[in-house]
């Protein structure tokens, strides 16, 4: 006990050129230059696959700042970016097409959701938090279905992407993804900025031992709601994004196996780790990429792969790299 | 009236449905403690079962008994295979592995059974209607399902509070190592255990197979539904599984039914078609957070927990 509680407090690393963080380096000098490699290649799916990558990253990288430092697992993240997708969808509908109104009310949505939810369910533990989290976002999916006038069940196409006067067009794919690419880096600087301050070692504590964090005297739960606030505003933001990347909303972005395979994304990449969120998206959309292009049965191969890591690689892929592993 | 008393039955017939699936769920939950996701498989699992063996036997009964067996060797071979290593682990694992569980599912079926949904007949005799009051009536196939459900019930109530067997399954629960130092064989135990929820799964999906298309994926979100059951009736409880069963089926079905005609004197019919559904969907899990909320531990919290 002990040991867990010291190996999980102890300061985070910041980036020194250990073995993972070449890796990183190198993971994202090839995201950089991927839309360079686009456009020589003339492969456009490439940089459209990378893209959704990004976005899913932003979501991973939110789920993990709750799920891997926090000890809250949520099992309904996919509802933060239908929120997020959303509120450009609805915004643009109704005529408002300026990103610069869009997308903070995309992250402010998103924000309060988190607040009610986390106010909530931040009460229960364990498996009971799951399952809130599961009940309400399964609320927000029937919210969205029945959205008549956006769509219902079939979603909404929209037509403009966000708008921001002159001076950034999100229909240029090579700008969208570095803007994509850019926020990534942001919530990942974000989130390490978070998880070293005093407010991050709190968090990590109540992941930890909550109540000899509350004997000695922190307000676990207002810290707490206020990592799963913030958690719940960048994952917002990744929904405003995805919902332009696909010019569409619907609630199936809000399933519950969406939210599912956020959690996959985040505990395939490794769990608390700062990279983990982006190797495990990456990891996961390439293999399913991958797979589907030798077989017409990916799942097959997928799942098998997804139970053994779940048994033996704790950690994930991080992990294996010798980053942090979880405690 | 005859239409309130058509749906109320509805809802009870769901709800026996959610019920079987939930207390092989709250079983596993309460003894194993572990979270198993890929029980909505084992659903669709036993309605593929049971479409294929009554295609090729042209028995529905027939069908039925080869399906439940199926289904509990299914159960029982997923549980030595692969959740074997998931028990005692952190529940972020057991997602993680039972998630992929069903990625694999419904592709083996779709490898197996093709994309394509199928369907099961009834014998004739079940198809008809039958009157239950004066002017009432009911399909016959849907009462069926209804006592089939809570002789089950009956049957598990029976097993798990009288027999020897239960009487493991209720010791493994408070007490693992205890039971296991006693000389009892507790994996087997939990293999069986996990095999008994599995047929209840598969007997489920068996019995919904006539009414819905069988396809992959029917699974998934009936899954959350007994989740959403298993947590208002309290982790472990089979008593709570049974009433938190009725109680959603019942919301379910009546607010299905009545919430867009209420809805109809406010808004446009079209809106109120498509709010109706969704509010009382959405009610179900509304009654779920309130319950977390105020009764972390479910309306029936199971004694030993």
């Amino acid at each position: 006990m002990t040991a867990r509680l010291d190996s999980s407090l102890e300061a985070a690393p910041r980036l020194r050129l250990t073995a993972p963080a070449a890796f990183n380096i190198v993971l994202i000098a090839i995201l950089a230059v991927i839309p360079l490699y686009a456009r020589l290649s003339g492969d456009g799916f490439v940089l459209t696959l990378s893209t959704r990558m990004l976005i899913l990253a932003l979501g991973a990288v939110s789920l993990n700042l709750i799920m891997g430092y926090g000890g809250m697992v949520s099992f309904g993240h996919a509802a933060y970016l239908g929120i997020g997708g959303y509120a450009v969808g609805i915004l643009a509908k109704e005529g408002i097409a300026s990103g610069l109104l869009q997308w903070p009310v995309a992250v402010a949505a998103a924000a309060l959701y988190a607040l009610l939810v986390g106010a909530l369910s931040l009460r229960t533990r364990g498996v009971y938090f799951i399952m809130i989290t599961l009940a309400f976002a399964q609320m927000i999916y029937f919210v969205a279905i029945g959205l008549d006038r956006y769509g219902g069940d079939d979603g909404l196409t929209i037509y403009r992407r966000s708008q921001f006067g002159g001076w950034l067009d999100l229909n240029d794919k090579t700008l969208f993804y570095y803007l994509c690419f850019t926020l990534l880096l942001a919530g990942i600087y974000l989130v390490s900025r978070l998880i070293n301050s005093r407010f991050g070692l709190v968090i990590r504590g109540t992941r930890s031992n909550d109540r000899r964090m509350r004997a000695i005297g922190f307000p676990t739960f207002r810290y707490r709601l206020v990592c799963f606030v913030i958690a719940g505003a960048l994952c917002g933001l990744a929904g405003a994004l995805l919902a332009n990347h696909t010019n569409f909303i619907s609630p199936a972005m809000m399933h519950w196996t969406r939210s599912g395979d956020l959690i996959v994304m985040v505990v395939l990449g490794g769990l608390g780790s700062l990279f983990g969120p982006l190797i495990g998206t990456a990891t996961f959309l390439l293999l399913e990429e991958g797979l589907s292009r030798v077989t017409s049965y990916p799942d097959l191969i997928l799942g098998p792969v997804l139970l053994a890591v779940a048994i033996y690689a704790r950690g994930g892929i991080a992990g294996l790299l010798g980053g942090r592993a979880r405690g | 009236m005859l239409y309130f008393i058509e749906q109320c039955l509805n809802g009870i017939q769901l709800g026996m449905l959610l019920f079987l699936l939930a207390a092989g769920l709250t079983l596993v939950f309460g003894i194993m403690d572990l979270v198993n996701l890929a029980h909505g498989s084992l659903y669709m699992l036993g309605a593929y079962f049971a479409a294929s063996f009554a295609a090729l036997t042209g028995s529905f009964v027939i069908a039925v008994v080869l399906a439940v067996a199926c289904s509990l060797a299914a159960g029982m071979a997923l549980e030595v295979i692969a959740i074997r290593p998931l028990y005692g682990r952190d529940h972020l694992d057991q997602v993680l592995g039972t998630f992929g569980l069903i990625l694999f599912f419904n592709e083996l079926v779709r490898l197996i059974w093709g994309p394509a949904g199928m369907t099961l007949a009834l014998p004739s005799p079940m198809l008809r209607a039958v009157q239950i009051l004066p002017g009432v009536y009911y399909p016959a196939y849907r009462l069926v399902i209804i006592f089939a459900a809570l002789a089950v019930a009956a049957a598990l109530y029976l097993t798990v509070m009288r027999s020897r067997l239960g009487m493991l399954i209720r010791a493994g629960a408070s007490n693992r190592e205890m039971v296991g130092a006693l000389g009892v064989n507790i994996k087997l135990l939990y293999t069986l255990v996990f095999g008994l929820g599995a047929a209840l799964a598969g007997f489920a999906g068996v019995m919904q197979a006539p009414i819905l298309t069988v396809q992959i994926g029917m699974g998934e979100n009936i899954l959350i539904l007994a989740l959403v059951v298993i947590i208002i009736g309290g982790i472990g409880s089979i008593r709570g599984a049974f009433v938190a069963a009725i109680l959603v089926g019942l919301i379910d079905t009546v607010g299905r039914a009545f919430l867009p005609d209420m809805l109809r004197l406010m808004l446009s019919r079209n809106a109120a078609e498509t709010l109706g559904p969704a509010l009382s969907s959405m009610s179900i899990y509304m009654l779920t957070a309130a319950v977390l909320v105020f009764r972390p531990e479910g309306l029936f919290p199971a004694a030993n927990r």
